[in-house]
C-alpha cells in the first residue's frame, strides 16, 4: 500500500477543483478513485474537513456505493455481470469458471496483483449476454473459453 | 470519398466494432482509398453488430456481423460500391425488424454521427426547442400533457402533470434532473440514446427547463456507462459552443446549464428520491414522500425528475405537436415505447413500437424465438422488479394497463427471455438476493424482508414444510408490497410471486397453493 503522504497532494488538488460544486462528494470520490485506483482510508479526514462533514458521514457515503473501493485494486479489474439477462445465457457457469481460473472469489485480488474480481448488476449489454468488463472495456457473448483468451491478452499488459 | 458507418455503441464495441473500424482504417490507408469512417450509434439490430454501412449512390448498404478479419475480403468483393458478399445485409431499413418499427424517439439513432451538431440539425434536430422558445411555459407543458406521454422509466406517471406541478411551484431556483441510472437488467434504451443521439436528450432537457423555469439540469448517469458519458460530454460541449446551452440560448435571454454526474454502482439510485440524495453527495437513501420532488426536490428546490426516454421524447412532441405523438398507441398508453429484447433471444435489439403489439409478436415475429433454439419458458418484462410472464400470457398487448391486468409490469420496456433450462425457484431466490444486495436499508420490509425471503425460498426448495413455507412466502411478499417505502421492496414480490404462481413445479410444489 502506498504511503498516504504521496497521495495527499492528489487528494488536495481534487478537493480544491471541486470546492464550489454543489453536492460535490461523489465527484470528489470519483476523482480520487480515478487517480489513485481506490479511496485511501487516510483521505477521509481530508475530505471531511474540506466539505465540513464528519468523517462518519464521508465513510458512510463511501461504504454505501458498491463502486467505491478502499483497497488498491489489481492491475486489471474483471467485472462479471450477475443480472438476469446474463444468467439466461450462462453467466453462472462463467462466474464459476472465472473464480476457479483466477483462484479468487468476488472482491478479491489475485496473489500476483494482476486481476481483481468484482460482480456487477447489469452493464446494459443485455442484447449480447453474458457480459463482462475488463477495466473499462465491455465484452459481450463471453464464453469460458473467450474469457480465458481475454485474460491472456491482459496478462502481459 | 465514400462514407462508412461503424458504430460506437457499447454493445457494438463489446463485439469488436473498434477493431473493425481500425482494420478498415488501416486497409484504406494501405490501399490509398478515400474513405471517411463515421462512428454512429447502433441501429439496434444487435445480431448484426458489428455492422458496417456504406453510403452508395443508391443509399446505405449494410454488412454484418463483421469481424476485423473479414475486412480484406470485404474490400476485395467491392465493399465501397455495395457489392454482394456473404455478409451483405443490404438496406437495413428494409428488414422487417426495422421497417415495422415506429421510430419517433430513436429516429436518428444509427443514422447520424451522434456528436455532430451539424448532423443533428440536418436531421430535424432542435426544431422542438425553436418552437418551445416561441411558446409560454404553460403552453409547452400543455403540449406534453396533450401528448399523453407517461414516465418511461417504469412508473408511467403522466409527464405533463409532473411538469405542471413544478411550473406552479414558486421558487427562485428549480432543477431538471435526468434519471440515467438505467440499472434494470435487460434494458439498454437509455444507453443507446445517450450514445447514439445525445443531442435529443440535451434538447429535451432544455425544453423542460424552459417549460418549468429551471436553469440548471443534471444527468445522473450510472458509472457502468463510460461510452455514454463520453458522448454526452462531447455533445454538451458542442451545444454550449453553438449557443444551444448556457446563457442566452439562441439569443432568447433564457438560460440552461447542463452537467453529467456519475453514480457509483447503487441500483437504488434509480429511485428518484434516492437519486436526489446521491446528487446532493449523500448515501442514496430513499426519502419519504410527500413532499414530492416536484415541490421539494434537489437541494430542497422544485425539481423535475424524468427518465432519459421521457426527456428524449420531448423534442419530437414540441416539433410535431402533442397530438401527433398521442395518435400512436392504445388506451391510456400513448406514443411509442422503445422495447429492448434481451437474454436468450435469437434477434436481440431495440424495437421502438407504438403501444399495443403483443408480447408474442415481439418474441417470435421479430425476436425469432430463443437463441438456444429451445422453447421459451419465461419472460421477465420490466426489469428485475418485473413479473415473469408465462407462455399462456404471451398474447398480452404491450401496454401499461394490459400488463397491470395480468399482474405484470411493462416498466421500462426491457424483455429478458429464458428458455426451458431456467430454474424459476432460483430466479425467485435471485430476486430476493438482489433486493438484499441493493436495498438502501431505510425501511424494514425491504431490508429484512428480502433476507427472510431468501431463507424461506431455500426452505421450500429444500423440502422443509413446503406448503406452510409457501404460504409464509406469500405473507412476506404481502408485507413487502404494502409496507415498503419504494418500489425496491414494494415490487420485488412481482418476480417472486409470478415465479411461484406460474412455475410451482420448480419449487417442488405439486399444485399452486391458494392465494
Amino acid at each position: 500500500m502506498q504511503d498516504y503522504q504521496t497521495q495527499q497532494a492528489t487528494v488536495q488538488a481534487i478537493l480544491t477543483a471541486h470546492k464550489d460544486q454543489p453536492g460535490s462528494l461523489l465527484p470528489i470520490l470519483h476523482g480520487i478513485q480515478d487517480n489513485l485506483g481506490y479511496i485511501p482510508a487516510a483521505a477521509v479526514a481530508d475530505i471531511a474537513s474540506a466539505l465540513y462533514l464528519s468523517q462518519a458521514e464521508v465513510h458512510g457515503v463511501i461504504s454505501f456505493y458498491h463502486y467505491f473501493r478502499t483497497t488498491p485494486p489489481g492491475r486489471h479489474t474483471l467485472h462479471i455481470c450477475r443480472a438476469e439477462s446474463c444468467q439466461s445465457m450462462g453467466s453462472k457457469a462463467l462466474e464459476q469458471h472465472a473464480k476457479q481460473t483466477l483462484g479468487i472469489d468476488y472482491h478479491d485480488t489475485t496473489a500476483d496483483g494482476l486481476f481483481s474480481l468484482e460482480p456487477v448488476y447489469c452493464l446494459g449489454n443485455c442484447a449480447c449476454s453474458p457480459s463482462v468488463t475488463i477495466d473499462k472495456q465491455v465484452y459481450g457473448r463471453v464464453t469460458p473459453e473467450k474469457l480465458d483468451q481475454l485474460l491472456a491478452t491482459y496478462q502481459g499488459a | 470519398m465514400t462514407r462508412l458507418f461503424i458504430s460506437r455503441d457499447s454493445t457494438a464495441l463489446s463485439l469488436g466494432a473498434e477493431q473493425v473500424a481500425q482494420a478498415v482504417q488501416e486497409h484504406a490507408a494501405a490501399e490509398k482509398l478515400n474513405v471517411e469512417i463515421v462512428r454512429n450509434g447502433s441501429r439496434g439490430l444487435f445480431w448484426l453488430e458489428p455492422l458496417i454501412e456504406v453510403e452508395t449512390n443508391t443509399g446505405r448498404v449494410a454488412y454484418g456481423p463483421v469481424q476485423a478479419s473479414d475486412i480484406p475480403g470485404l474490400f476485395a468483393a467491392g465493399l465501397l460500391s455495395g457489392a454482394e458478399h456473404p455478409l451483405y445485409v443490404g438496406d437495413i431499413e428494409q428488414l422487417p425488424y426495422f421497417k415495422n418499427q415506429q421510430r419517433l424517439t430513436f429516429a436518428r439513432v444509427g443514422l447520424t454521427d451522434p456528436v455532430s451538431l451539424d448532423d443533428y440539425l440536418a436531421h430535424e434536430g432542435y426544431r422542438g426547442l425553436r418552437n418551445a422558445l416561441g411558446l409560454q411555459p404553460a403552453d409547452i407543458v400543455k403540449q406534453i400533457t396533450d401528448s399523453g406521454l407517461r414516465g418511461r422509466g417504469g412508473a408511467a406517471f403522466p409527464t405533463g402533470i409532473k411538469w405542471n406541478t413544478v411550473l406552479n411551484a414558486p421558487s427562485e431556483q428549480k432543477y431538471i434532473v435526468c434519471n440515467a441510472d438505467e440499472g434494470d437488467s435487460g434494458t439498454f434504451s437509455d444507453r443507446m440514446i445517450m450514445e447514439g443521439d445525445p443531442f435529443v436528450l440535451i434538447e429535451g432537457m432544455t425544453i423542460a427547463g424552459l417549460a418549468v423555469g429551471a436553469t440548471q439540469g443534471y444527468i445522473y448517469l450510472r458509472v457502468e456507462y463510460p461510452h455514454a458519458q463520453l458522448a454526452l460530454n462531447q455533445a454538451i460541449a458542442a451545444a454550449n459552443a453553438a449557443g444551444y446551452l448556457g446563457e442566452n440560448i439562441l439569443n432568447s435571454g433564457k438560460t440552461f446549464h447542463l452537467e453529467v454526474r456519475l453514480g457509483a454502482g447503487a441500483y437504488i439510485c434509480g429511485e428518484e428520491t434516492s437519486l436526489l440524495e446521491s446528487l446532493e453527495g449523500k448515501r442514496g437513501m430513499v426519502r419519504f414522500k410527500p413532499p414530492l420532488p416536484a415541490i421539494v426536490g434537489l437541494f430542497g428546490k422544485p425539481t423535475v425528475v424524468n427518465n432519459v426516454i421521457s426527456l428524449a421524447s420531448v423534442p419530437i412532441i414540441l416539433d410535431r405537436g402533442g397530438e401527433y405523438y398521442r395518435d400512436f398507441g392504445v388506451g391510456r398508453s400513448r406514443g411509442t415505447l422503445p422495447l429492448q429484447l434481451a437474454g436468450n433471444i435469437k434477434h436481440p435489439g431495440l424495437f421502438e413500437a407504438a403501444f399495443g403489439m403483443t408480447l408474442r409478436e415481439l418474441l417470435y415475429d421479430y425476436g425469432g424465438g430463443s437463441a438456444s433454439g429451445r422453447p421459451i419458458r419465461a419472460v421477465q418484462v420490466g426489469g428485475p422488479l418485473g413479473a415473469y410472464v408465462h407462455e399462456s400470457q404471451f398474447d398480452t398487448p404491450l401496454d401499461y394497463e394490459a400488463f397491470a391486468a395480468v399482474s405484470a409490469v411493462l416498466g421500462h420496456g426491457g424483455v429478458v427471455v429464458h428458455d426451458d433450462t431456467v430454474d424459476m425457484a432460483e430466479m425467485a431466490r435471485y430476486a430476493m438476493e438482489f433486493c438484499v444486495e441493493e436495498s438502501c436499508g431505510k425501511c424494514t420490509p425491504c431490508r429484512i424482508g428480502s433476507t427472510r425471503g431468501v431463507e424461506v425460498i431455500d426452505r421450500i426448495v429444500n423440502g422443509e414444510r413446503k406448503q406452510q413455507n409457501a404460504e409464509l412466502l406469500r405473507d412476506l411478499c404481502n408485507t413487502m408490497t404494502f409496507g415498503s417505502l419504494c418500489a425496491m421492496g414494494g415490487m420485488t414480490p412481482y418476480p417472486v410471486l409470478s415465479a411461484l404462481n406460474h412455475f410451482p413445479e420448480d419449487f417442488g410444489l405439486q399444485t399452486p397453493v391458494k392465494a
